[in-house]
């Protein structure tokens, strides 16, 4: 006791809630990573968290300006239910009318199987966390079956939150498999595969709103430089962008021009990770070169793959310059996104309408994102670590 | 250099040097900087600028000329001066967009330095830009910069070689869109189309559909409205007028461009300088800019009138059409109703109501300068500008109009079918009550969009306004909107 009273002298003063022989030196060593993190967590805080916490009081308010400063109403989950039901129903959702027997039967096989999928959970004896996540993940793909059966498959017009998902899975697949194509492609040992590295990564660089606008004039079906092929093949007097399904096709395609790159890129180098000798002795071994790629590359490249693919996911559920230059929404409602969507709202100065719409993209987003994560890259990482 | 660009450059030249006026004396806003938000590019915005260096050497008072994307002047406008930021002085906006910023006691009332101001010349400022865009309650909240409303324009080269006649009804618009689709309308060896109107979602749709429906459903002038029952503010939508609007519309499209639901302004403008739109819906710039270097395709040959009618009202009680007499529509013509639709109102300048004394003073200086006649006369000649004409002594005398590039007939068709315009009393005025944009730009706009793409019918467009408009009114509050829409139609205090 006398011992440390004297190292206490020694060292000066003793921080609060420190141990009894530590001094303040030790005790910012001790609490080092916590400082060298601190401005960090601090910055986050205030420009991402709070700002993050505080739309919540929009999306759970009617807001008004006046000469003090903006009022707010609160109604709770108004501004949501306006989504679900009454007139921006069919804005967000579609119009819900007369299910089709196709439907019907879509929708039994996807209950089905989603039932079959949480039941063999069970029995493989998930824990009840992952059971909450689970039944989450359902309720979500169950959701998006119904919505689906309710308006593509019934005839019926999409809302925002189709068109959205649209974008996310068909960009996001045309992408993978175009990226992943060009990049194996430029793994191989040919000739300039150097250029075409550099040729093949120059969209990233440029801006979606340059892209945007590109598009739009590349594919101007009057003015445009294809102007004369369209009329070669007699589709002088076709307007894609008046079209629903050729509009959100074309804007998956001008998507898909900036964000191929990212994926090549990224599955390039996955690629060129692959030991050489692998490959070497499956050739020796007399292996095709499908065999090769199914059997040595891929299982080693798929775990890049399936983050890859996350990451551009998250990305995907973001669009908003693409639909808003190149059809600003149209024809109809056709292209427009959930956030375009937010956009239009909050142009118009409806705060708490955009909040409630935006808060239903983060929703949507960490739903399908965060399964993607559990089902699909977990298990392949899993799998390739065993 | 022409000889007519030369009488335009000395016309200028002798203006500056003896007709330049200022509200203030030199020197006397020496150190005051005045903070402009608007729109970019050079429409608007680069005339505020010029003049504003003008106004600079003038006055002492620097003159900032801050530029937003157009959809977004409103908002930064609203949250500048709600939130106390103040950073802007002086907004120029949407005339429309005043009543509900007025409302919230943003803005400067400006009819204290009207009154003591010996060269702005009011009476000179035409009466519906004069009593409805500047005026909110009675008092002059803003000063225009610029006058809009939407005119029709055609090829009259075209028209009299199809033997065809200057166009009076909407009907008669779609008669000769009809006939004239398809002609070579510039010698280009290519096919052209009959109408061109940009039916573009999320640009000017949304204004050339009311004007379209403003003469089929407002008949006693002015202050009675087209879009709302005023004492209950009730939408006036779900009838048989608006249908045939839409409808009509939708049609137009069958004797346009392919990409027509695709086009916004800039694109129609682009066709109709290159020659190619018999008949189009317009706002005024038409006119100076078929003057322009890139026009000659239509120099001396894009014609306007004031406004299309209609042989059909709308009897409010029944929601049919019932025809025209001088009862039920007193200031028809022919047995034609027509009510010009001064869509967007027109460019106007506010004062930030919480600025410091001096700067409202050099604010007010600087828009009253802007809007003279020695200054704006010039102005709205010129193309670029975006500025069209809002003084009677813009709409008098042709010889600006031919020195800057019009021919005398093409000058006084153009003034001739201003004046008709504002002549008439029955213009119908656009939103502007709160929610303004909410109601046209958005809903108006979206099922309007749906509509022509297809998605839904006229009839679950028109009930799907009717329910966005009542939410939207049940959401500022009804009888806050009761209020409002007096005040913006002149019938409130």
């Amino acid at each position: 006791m006398a011992q440390s009273n004297t190292q206490h002298h020694q060292s000066g003063a003793t921080p609060a809630g420190n141990r009894p022989s530590e001094g303040w030196d030790e005790w910012f060593d001790r609490h080092s990573r916590t400082f060298f993190i601190a401005p960090a967590v601090t910055f986050i805080l205030i420009f991402a968290i709070v700002p993050t916490f505080y739309s919540i009081v929009f999306a759970l308010s009617r807001v008004k300006f006046s000469p003090d400063g903006l009022q707010f109403r609160f109604v709770w989950f108004q501004n949501f239910l306006k989504q679900f039901v009454g007139n921006e129903q069919t804005h967000f959702l579609g119009r819900l009318e007369g299910l089709s027997a196709f439907a019907w039967l879509f929708n039994i096989i996807v209950i089905a199987a989603v039932l079959y999928w949480l039941y063999r959970s069970v029995r493989n004896g998930a824990s009840w966390v992952g059971m909450v996540g689970r039944l989450i993940s359902a309720a979500m793909a169950i959701a998006i079956s119904l919505l689906l059966g309710a308006t593509l498959l019934s005839g019926n017009p999409w809302g925002t939150l189709l068109t959205t998902l649209f974008y996310v899975v068909v960009g996001c697949a045309l992408q993978f498999v175009i990226g992943t194509g060009l990049a194996f492609l430029c793994s191989q040992p040919i000739s300039g595969k150097n250029f075409f590295r550099v040729i093949f990564f120059i969209p990233l660089m440029i801006t979606p709103l340059g892209v945007g606008y590109a598009f739009k004039m590349i594919l101007d079906i009057t003015k445009g430089p294809f102007q004369p092929f369209w009329e070669f093949i007699g589709l002088r007097d076709w307007a894609w962008s008046t079209d629903a399904w050729a509009a959100r096709w074309f804007v998956v395609i001008g998507d898909s021009w900036q964000w191929i790159p990212f994926i090549f890129i990224c599955m390039l180098a996955a690629l060129e990770n692959v030991p050489k000798d692998h490959v070497e002795a499956a050739q020796v071994d007399g292996a095709s070169s499908v065999q090769i790629f199914r059997d040595i590359i891929w299982p080693q490249i798929v775990p890049v793959a399936a983050t890859v693919i996350l990451i551009r996911m998250i990305e995907a559920f973001k669009i908003v310059d693409l639909p808003n230059i190149m059809t600003s929404g149209g024809p109809g409602i056709a292209t427009e996104s959930m956030s375009l969507h937010s956009f239009f709202i909050w142009r118009a100065n409806d705060y708490g309408m955009s909040a409630a719409v935006a808060y239903m993209l983060l929703l949507v987003t960490v739903v399908v994102c965060a399964s993607f994560f559990n089902y699909v890259v977990l298990k392949q990482l899993r799998s390739s670590h065993a | 250099m022409s000889f007519r660009k030369v009488l335009t450059a000395a016309l200028v030249a002798g203006t500056a040097l003896c007709g330049t006026t200022f509200a203030a004396s030199a020197g006397e806003f020496d150190g005051v900087t005045v903070n402009i938000l608007t729109r970019p590019g050079p429409v608007i915005a680069g005339k505020l600028a010029e003049r504003g260096k003008e106004f600079e050497k003038a006055t002492g008072a620097k003159i900032v000329v801050s530029e937003v994307p157009f959809a977004e002047i409103f908002q930064k406008i609203q949250t500048d001066w709600t939130t106390g930021t103040n950073s802007i002085d002086v907004g120029v906006f949407a005339a429309g967009w005043g009543v509900e910023l007025a409302g919230a006691g943003l803005l400067e009332d400006l009819s204290p330095y009207v009154d003591k101001d010996t060269k702005l010349n009011p009476d000179d400022i035409a009466p519906y830009f004069r009593e409805f865009g500047q005026k909110i309650g009675g008092k002059t909240m803003l000063l225009m910069v610029d006058g809009d409303f939407q005119m029709v324009y055609y090829r009259k080269d075209i028209l009299d070689k199809n033997g065809l006649t200057a166009p009076k009804t909407w009907d008669d618009y779609l008669a000769i869109a009809k006939k004239i689709h398809g002609q070579d309308m510039n010698g280009d060896g290519q096919a052209d189309y009959g109408s061109c109107i940009f039916k573009k979602r999320n640009a000017q749709s949304y204004f050339a559909i009311q004007t379209m429906a403003a003469g089929l459903i407002q008949t006693q002038g002015t202050a009675q409205g087209f879009h709302f029952d005023n004492a209950t503010m009730k939408p006036i939508i779900k009838n048989d007028a608006w249908k045939k609007a839409f409808e009509m519309y939708k049609e137009t499209g069958k004797y346009g461009p392919p990409e027509e639901l695709n086009m916004d302004i800039g694109d129609t403008r682009g066709l109709f300088k290159a020659g190619r739109c018999g008949i189009l819906i317009e706002w005024g710039d038409p006119g100076p800019m078929s003057i322009e270097k890139d026009a000659g395709a239509i120099k001396d040959k894009l014609y306007a009138v004031s406004g299309l009618g209609w042989k059909e009202v709308l009897d409010r009680k029944t929601g049919k059409l019932v025809p025209v007499t001088k009862e039920n529509a007193p200031s028809s013509v022919d047995g034609i109703n027509y009510a010009p639709f001064a869509a967007f109102g027109g460019w106007a300048g506010a004062v930030n109501g919480k600025a410091d004394a001096k700067k409202k003073a050099a604010s007010y200086a600087f828009l009253s300068y802007m809007n003279q006649a020695a200054q704006s006369n010039i102005d709205v000649t010129i193309g670029w500008t975006g500025y069209n004409a809002y003084r009677i002594s813009q709409l008098k005398d042709t010889t600006p109009w031919v020195a800057a590039g019009f021919s005398k007939e093409a000058a006084e068709n153009y003034l001739g079918a201003i004046n008709g315009a504002l002549a008439n009393p029955n213009m119908a005025s656009d939103f502007k009550i709160p929610g303004a944009q909410s109601y046209s730009g958005v809903v108006l706009d979206r099922e309007l969009a749906r509509y022509l793409a297809g998605e839904i019918t006229v009839d679950e467009a028109l009930a799907n306004i009717e329910a966005g408009w009542e939410e939207i009114t049940e959401d500022f509050g009804r009888d806050n909107q009761i209020k409002a829409q007096g005040l913006a139609l002149g019938t409130g205090k």
